[in-house]
This record gives structure tokens, C-alpha cells and sequence, in this order.
């Protein structure tokens, strides 16, 4: 294991922690239910984001990812490589770039995993302050989807598991189809107020519902 | 909108997704410290702009953030193609040319 400087983002000492949508006030009719509803938005806050960096091509780069994440790594823009039940998803976001996501408070154990599996060129980068994810369901969702951004929301080009990320609302997002009728966005800090009122505007049409 | 094929992502995406980024294949003079203030400008400043065929960079600003190469008709705004950087293309203006000449050489020998 190289040399190099972590950071523990969760002290044993209680911080107040936010996520970035804690002070959003939106003025749209929600539902008090998901029955009935179109669209059910809900926040996973604090998940642990990390992004990777490293040589495709170099076979010990991806055994060590392999071994330190327990997921395949994607070579390729398609399915996100995932294990629902650790809560670990690893999704292709460049020829040389990926996005990890992980559970609350477990950012920095997988940093140092990927740290002690991995070696030579390569940059593990802790962004989970810099972003959080949206979860997006219900019988309209992909209608939303498609109000907000250019990107092709039909199954044949958008089929369930497949990642992107791609212009939503004048802004950015990664888009990610967990399920038939289940979405993940991925959005930046500075973006999440205006894009998660976007969304709620954008669903009051077909009944909106927000899990808390 | 243009419809336009990233060569990193492997599809094609939104126009909105990209921005373009200036003529492609620029070379760096390789000794700076020996290139006339001429040629050092010409490198600097001084870019083709082209009634036709251009081979230009384009950065996936939304998507996977790299750059590519597009060969783009400046005059329809057709893309006839994009590259990788470091590739070289496969239409220009010669190929476009010997293309048209073999085109009427058919024509005449339909006749």
C-alpha cells in the first residue's frame, strides 16, 4: 500500500450533518399517500459517493476493484454493476472514470479498501458531499423523465439497470433505471434545491407523493 | 437538435450535451524555444474556418467529459463523422473528392 493522506468524514463525535435538500420549500399539492399517486420522489441522503479513477485496460486494476468492492467493474456505458444486498453499485461514468455508491458512513472503509487493493496510477475521490441521490418511482416517473430531459426514456434504449448521465432540466444528473418503473438521480449539492423543485413541479400533474 | 454519436459512450446523444471546441489537429510545434514568432503565433491564434469540410474537437460536456473529433460540413452543419483523439479521419476533403470523381466515371460508363 502506497502513501497518501484519508479523511475520515465521520468523526466519533456527533456533527450535525445535512443532506442538501434540507432547505428546500417547495409550494406544490403533494399527496398524503403513495396510493393513487404518479409519482413517489424520495431522498437517500448521506450515501457514501465515491469516484474512481485508473486504467481500464490494466488487468490489476480491475481484479483490485474487484476485490476490494465485490462488484465486476463495468468496462463500458450500460448496466451498473450492483449488490442490492450490501448496498454497493459501481456505474461506468468515462473510459477511465466511475462512480461508487455506498452505503451511509461507509465511504471511508471502502476508500481505504480500494486504497489497499489497488496500486500505481490511480485516484480514489471521496464526493459524497458533493451529492445525493433521488429516487424516482411510480407509473409516471418515466413521463417526468422525459418532460426534463433530451435523453431516450424508451425501454429499447433506456432498459432497466442501464446508468447515464446526461442533461436534466438545464442541469446535469445521472439517471439510473433500477426498475420497470423505478429511477435513480444521482445530483450535484449545488443543483439539488432547484432540480428536486423542478421534479416536484414537474409530477404535481400526475400526483406526487414524497417518501420521508 | 443535433443528434450527435460520442465515440466514448457509444451512442448518440443530444446536441445540448456537448460543446464544441475549435478546430482539431492543431500541432504544437515541437522545438518552441527555435519557432519563429510567426509560426508561434499561427500556432496560437490563428485557426481555418472553412467553407466545408472541418475537423474540429467536441467535448462530451454532460456525459463521460472527454474529447472527440467530429468532421463537420460547415456548410449543411452535417456530421459525417466522429473520432477518437489521436485517430485521424476518414473523410476529408481528398476522400470526398475521389469519391465525387468515381461517382461520375460510373456515370459516364452507364452511359
Amino acid at each position: 500500500m502506497s502513501e497518501f493522506a484519508t479523511f475520515n468524514a465521520h468523526p466519533a463525535a456527533p456533527v450535525r450533518a445535512e443532506s442538501p435538500l434540507a432547505a428546500s420549500r417547495v409550494g406544490v399539492a403533494v399527496q398524503s399517500s403513495a396510493q393513487g399517486a404518479g409519482v413517489c420522489i424520495g431522498e437517500r441522503a448521506l450515501l457514501g459517493h465515491l469516484i474512481l479513477r485508473g486504467k481500464a485496460a490494466d488487468e490489476g486494476f480491475r481484479a483490485g476493484v474487484e476485490a476490494a468492492l465485490g462488484v465486476p467493474l463495468p468496462l463500458k456505458l450500460g448496466p451498473v454493476a450492483r449488490d442490492d444486498a450490501r448496498g454497493v453499485s459501481v456505474q461506468w461514468m468515462s473510459p477511465d472514470e466511475w462512480l461508487v455508491v455506498v452505503p451511509e458512513a461507509q465511504d471511508h472503509e471502502t476508500e481505504l479498501r480500494l486504497r489497499a487493493a489497488l496500486s500505481g496510477h490511480y485516484a480514489v475521490i471521496n464526493v459524497s458531499g458533493a451529492q445525493t441521490l433521488l429516487e424516482l418511482s411510480g407509473p409516471a416517473a418515466r413521463q417526468v423523465l422525459m418532460k426534463s430531459a433530451g435523453y431516450d426514456f424508451h425501454p429499447s434504449a433506456f432498459p432497466v439497470g442501464k446508468g447515464i448521465s446526461t442533461t436534466l432540466a438545464k442541469s446535469t444528473a445521472v439517471i439510473r433505471r433500477t426498475g420497470e418503473a423505478q429511477w435513480e438521480l444521482i445530483i450535484r449539492r449545488s443543483f439539488a434545491d432547484y432540480l428536486y423543485s423542478w421534479l416536484l413541479d414537474a409530477s404535481e400533474e400526475f400526483g406526487v407523493f414524497v417518501a420521508r | 437538435m443535433l443528434h450527435i454519436y460520442c465515440p466514448h459512450c457509444e451512442e448518440y446523444r443530444e446536441e445540448e450535451e456537448f460543446r464544441p471546441k475549435g478546430e482539431a489537429h492543431i500541432a504544437r510545434p515541437i522545438d518552441p524555444v527555435n519557432t519563429s514568432d510567426e509560426d508561434w503565433g499561427d500556432y496560437l491564434f490563428f485557426r481555418k474556418n472553412p467553407r466545408g469540410l472541418h475537423h474540429e474537437q467536441w467535448f462530451h460536456a454532460a456525459g463521460c467529459r472527454k474529447f472527440f473529433n467530429a468532421t463537420r460540413d460547415t456548410v449543411t452543419y452535417e456530421i459525417l463523422e466522429t473520432y477518437k483523439p489521436g485517430q485521424q479521419p476518414a473523410v476529408t476533403a481528398e476522400s470526398r473528392k475521389a469519391q465525387a470523381s468515381a461517382q461520375a466515371s460510373n456515370q459516364g460508363a452507364a452511359k
